[in-house]
């Protein structure tokens, strides 16, 4: 009887119909798409787009060479040297994140104990040419100053849940 | 020569639009499907996408046409033509109107079925010339999928030269004369779902494009196609779609003739209209069915495609036909009387 119902059911084309009901009716259903250079999707303060080295209000930076974000990241893509400076405080000499190894997870942001490495919502930038993947301390710390105001917003508003 | 002049005429006045239908089917493609999908589609090339076309075939002249090393030169090069060819000689026989037809001929039906199983040459020879594995296996799939599917369409066309009595086009589209129920679909059901079917197959088609099944064997016969030569099997596949549109629309649906012929008032007001306007019409929805069969099915296996064209197809047209042969000995009206 049921092998009996599937042909009656097959051989009358009632699924293929069913199946293009569905298809038509999207037809006319409204469309989702997100013109993007004009509009664009929502996106979370958690947004995990290019790095930023941030400064604190009064100017200095805050990264304290403790390479814990070295230590954490698991594609290696940072490479920290430090040095003391005259005032007896330990600050990078350099501080690189190769973006062709950077797999966006966030953790250095997490380990980092005084809020300097952040991942901005910054997320349309390209290369050109070779070598410009390696985000070096001075381009980190433009990138902190150019989206500071955004940044401090985003973390005031995550901060409860962290 | 002026005769001469007066036929290529008449080849350029076939030919061009079927062209300019053929760019704008595959943009009606594009748009159907990405609205079936919950998407816009193109609209960024001209106003709301419409240059789209345009733009795709400039792309694809400007392309550098890359020959295989190991590639049969001669045959790699023959294969495009040898299946647009078909596609385009087919229409000369299609008749617009009663009297709207290139080349009335007495057999047109037979040259219509004879072009169509021509163009599977295209696709074989592709495949073998291009020496390469994934095109040879489209090839061969595509050559045992057209033997299985013709043998079901050309039963079906029997059973429509039977109904008509008459194997030239024009003979058939008005033998079906008399109003909607008087069209060969509704005495022929069975065989016009069976020829539809057929026909989507004969295209290659999804669900049954297993001879591309870009999944699978990454384009089929045209993987080693580059350029204008790949946009010239692109343009023989469209071309077919829509060529087996109006033949659907002429074989099953009346062709020219009014939907609503033999019905009082509507006929009137409908009179002013053309029939070229009605066989257009049928088509277009023809050729939409095509769209929407890709956007609504899943790629056949291999083993369900044979079995759907032995197995299925084969009986239910020699059932059919007896069938039909019976009606048509006893006179059921309102078809045969």
């Amino acid at each position: 009887m049921q092998a009996l119902r599937h042909m009656f059911r097959s051989l009358f084309l009632l699924e293929l119909f069913r199946g293009m009901r569905l298809t038509g009716r999207y037809l006319f259903a409204r469309k989702i798409t997100v013109q993007y250079p004009e509009e664009r999707a929502p996106m979370s303060p958690r947004f995990r787009g290019i790095h930023a080295l941030r400064r604190y209000a009064n100017g200095e930076e805050r990264c304290i060479a403790c390479k814990l974000c070295e230590a954490v990241c698991p594609a290696l893509a940072i490479t920290i040297d430090s040095e003391q400076r005259e005032d007896g405080t330990r600050r990078t000499t350099r501080y690189d994140i190769d973006l062709f190894k950077c797999i966006y997870c966030g953790f250095c942001e997490e380990a980092c104990p005084v809020d300097s490495i952040v991942e901005t919502r910054y997320y349309e930038y390209h290369f050109e040419n070779r070598g410009e993947q390696i985000m070096t301390k001075e381009k980190l710390i433009a990138i902190g100053d150019k989206f500071e105001k955004q940044i401090a917003a985003d973390r005031a508003a995550d901060a409860t849940y962290r | 020569m002026i005769e001469l002049l007066i036929i290529l005429a008449k080849i350029i006045v076939i030919v061009a639009p079927l062209l300019l239908a053929v760019a704008y089917l595959t943009f009606a493609e594009r748009k159907i499907i990405g609205y079936m999908q919950g998407r816009i589609g193109p609209n960024r090339v001209g106003p709301r996408g419409w240059l789209q076309p345009i733009a795709d075939a400039l792309k694809l002249l400007f392309k550098e046409i890359i020959v295989p090393t190991n590639a049969n030169r001669f045959l790699f090069v023959l294969a495009p033509i040898l299946s647009i060819g078909p596609a385009l000689a087919a229409w000369a026989v299609i008749p617009f109107d009663a009297h709207l037809v290139l080349a009335n001929i007495d057999a047109s039906l037979l040259y219509v079925l004879a072009l169509t199983s021509v163009g599977v040459y295209g696709v074989i020879i592709a495949g073998w010339a291009s020496n390469s594995k994934y095109a040879f296996l489209g090839a061969m799939r595509s050559a045992a999928q057209i033997v299985a599917y013709e043998i079901a369409m050309g039963f079906a066309l029997v059973g429509v030269l039977m109904a008509a009595h008459s194997i030239n086009l024009r003979d058939i589209v008005l033998a079906q004369s008399g109003g909607i129920v008087h069209w060969f679909w509704l005495p022929l059901l069975p065989l016009f779902l069976v020829y539809f079917i057929s026909g989507v197959a004969e295209t290659n088609r999804a669900p049954f494009d297993v001879a591309e099944g870009e999944s699978e064997i990454v384009a089929g016969f045209h993987v080693e196609y580059s350029g204008m030569m790949f946009a010239v099997f692109f343009l023989a596949e469209y071309a077919n779609i829509i060529l087996i549109s109006v033949l659907a629309a002429l074989l099953f649906w009346g062709g020219w003739l009014s939907p609503f012929q033999g019905i009082p008032y509507l006929e009137g007001w409908f009179a002013v209209v053309p029939g070229t306007v009605w066989l257009l019409a049928k088509s277009a929805f023809f050729s939409f069915c095509f769209l929407w069969f890709r956007a609504t099915f899943p790629r056949y296996r291999y083993d369900q495609i044979m079995r759907l064209g032995w197995k299925v197809f084969i009986p239910i047209t020699i059932v059919w036909l007896v069938v039909l042969g019976i009606a048509i000995v006893s006179k059921v009206p309102p078809w045969f009387n």
